[in-house]
């Protein structure tokens, strides 16, 4: 019997760490193809590890493209949206759990089945009106859908809402506290961490989204650095080397904010009572 | 009672109010487009101007269109193989790391991040991994095996095919959907098996299985939202080659609305997809009842 734990414990060790390799092993492709000269990307047998390393191409990344540019372009959408996220959906979903009305099942319904809808459905109108508004090469349709909610996140921040307890808020009303009082003052605070983790979320969202700035942004100062990586490869030709430097800085943010949000997705999935 | 009525008024003004960005943005953001979709899809339009009244032209024409129909199979063929593989993969990831020992979290993390990459990025990375002559995975065939691999995304008949592969690299996300779906079946239910003398086998088709049944529908019903509307990937590496063969459906929506400026016949496309998957999702919450296990409902 010992001897059987001890054996599936060695074959579970050996099997994720074959696994994990693999799962791994593409990062460290393209962070090893970025520090080498091109000669040595067509080397056979392959070079894992050029000697010397060229961090070179790191510099000549960022001034191959207006680099500095496309991380400010991306980064204000990114802030721009997260506050949007942040000041629209507790609201919401405050309105969904917190307040007994009438027609927050309805809405709390409404709100999950236009999880349901296709972006294409969506995405001709939208460009149209964007465009009649004059807003096409601006970085308003990439910003300005935030601050009317989010599906996902009202759904995570009611379940959060929902496990607050009613002796609170109750003592706040007696007090004579308005309704927006207690959202403000004792609700938010007590939601702060999920907050935080929908700043990350959305971080995520406006990081790595490509077909919003595809779609809405044409001239090429505008470019998010999703965008600005197809600028390393021309019609029959790709800087292999470069584009692969430029995809590791592009990707150091995505893993930290993934980091810190890792165990709150797991998470996430227990709250919404998806497990049954 | 008149308190209680105050009250009630008073609790709906408020849940209107806190809900008012959220009813602004469904009437502007999904509603109209929605229902201005369905319009422009019976009409000829280029975006600026005035749509034109076609009847049912659009879908006329898109039923001759032969890309259409490409897309629209090169995209079922898409979903057909990378759902069920991702549900296996995802599953077997997640029944592996279900073990107790010290350094899990961290294969658990190695195994979810790819998930989380940007999809320009897993494009490229891809485009490079699989590159016939530099790739590595051709180059690992070539060194450890003998064997030539195929041109992968240069090659008609590979190029769906790993589409179909790098989906997997992201399999680490369903993985710890379904990791802690299997954390949280009752141990008592379990062990009372294994007393019954349950196998392995057993146990996990009679009770993790079932007991996790609400997770795999949610699942599958997020992952064919997703490969139907398998876009930024495809883009970046082949854009629609070679020969169409990765011509997927939104990638083919995406040209006529906005390089063909075909905004109608884009619009009547779109419609057509939504119907495709409201009838699928339709369908298996329909069947689910069948199969999904609710504790304690």
């Amino acid at each position: 019997m010992n001897i059987r734990w001890f054996m599936s414990r060695v074959v579970s060790r050996l099997v994720l760490f074959l696994i994990s390799i693999i799962f791994l092993v593409p990062f460290f492709w393209v962070f090893t193809t970025s520090i080498k000269d091109m000669s040595q990307v067509m080397a056979y047998p392959p070079i894992w590890w050029p000697n010397p390393p060229k961090w070179h191409n790191y510099i000549e990344a960022v001034n191959y493209i207006p680099f500095g540019q496309y991380t400010l372009n991306t980064l204000l959408i990114c802030a721009g949206s997260i506050i949007g996220v942040l000041v629209s959906c507790p609201l919401v979903a405050y309105s969904i759990s917190r307040i007994r009305w009438g027609g927050r099942n309805f809405l709390f319904l409404l709100i999950l089945s236009t999880i349901l809808i296709p972006f294409p459905v969506t995405m001709v109108p939208l460009f149209v009106v964007f465009a009649k508004l004059g807003w096409i090469n601006t970085f308003i349709p990439l910003i300005l859908p935030a601050f009317f909610g989010n599906a996902f996140f009202i759904f995570l921040l009611r379940q959060f809402f929902l496990t607050i307890p009613e002796e609170l808020p109750d003592a706040a009303r007696i007090d004579g506290a308005s309704e927006f009082g207690i959202y403000s003052k004792i609700m938010l605070p007590l939601i702060k961490p999920i907050l935080m983790v929908i700043a990350l979320f959305q971080f995520l969202n406006a990081w790595n989204d490509f077909m919003g700035p595809l779609i809405y942004l044409q001239s090429e100062a505008k470019y998010t650095l999703s965008l600005g990586l197809q600028m390393y490869r021309s019609t029959n030709y790709v800087e292999w080397t470069l584009l692969m430097a430029a995809a590791t800085i592009v990707v150091i943010p995505t893993i930290i904010a993934f980091y810190f949000t890792q165990n709150t997705i797991v998470e996430s999935v227990t709250l919404t009572g998806l497990k049954g | 009672m008149a308190v209680k009525a105050h009250t009630s008024r008073r609790n709906t003004l408020y849940g209107l109010l806190f809900a008012f960005p959220w009813i602004i943005g469904f009437v502007a953001f999904t509603a109209y487009p929605i229902l201005a979709s369905l319009y422009y899809s019976f009409t000829e339009y280029v975006g600026i101007g005035t749509p034109k009244w076609v009847g049912s032209g659009n879908f006329n024409a898109l039923f001759h269109d032969e890309l259409f129909w490409t897309s629209l199979y090169n995209t079922v063929y898409y979903v057909g193989l990378a759902v069920p593989i991702g549900f296996v993969v995802g599953l077997a990831l997640a029944l592996l790391l279900n073990v107790d020992i010290k350094e899990i979290g961290l294969y658990r993390t190695f195994i979810y991040l790819p998930f989380v990459m940007p999809a320009v990025v897993v494009g490229f990375l891809w485009l490079w991994m699989l590159n016939p002559y530099y790739g590595l995975l051709n180059l690992f065939l070539g060194t450890v095996f003998h064997i030539q691999g195929p041109g992968w995304f240069s090659d008609p008949k590979w190029a769906k095919p790993a589409f179909v592969m790098l989906a997997q690299w992201g399999a680490g996300g369903s993985a710890v959907i379904f990791l802690s779906a299997i954390k949280d079946v009752p141990r008592e239910l379990l062990e009372s098996a294994e007393i019954d003398g349950a196998g392995w086998w057993t146990k996990f088709s009679k009770v993790i299985l079932p007991m996790i049944s609400p997770v795999i529908l949610y699942h599958i019903i997020t992952a064919l939202f997703g490969g139907f509307q398998i876009f930024t990937t495809a883009y970046i590496a082949t854009n629609g080659g070679p020969a169409n063969s990765t011509l997927f459906y939104v990638l083919y929506l995406y040209r006529n609305a906005f390089q063909y400026s075909k905004m109608g016949y884009a619009s009547a496309m779109a419609w057509i997809l939504f119907i495709i998957v409201l009838i699928i999702t339709l369908i298996i919450f329909r069947t689910s009842a069948r199969w999904i296990f609710y504790r304690g409902g």
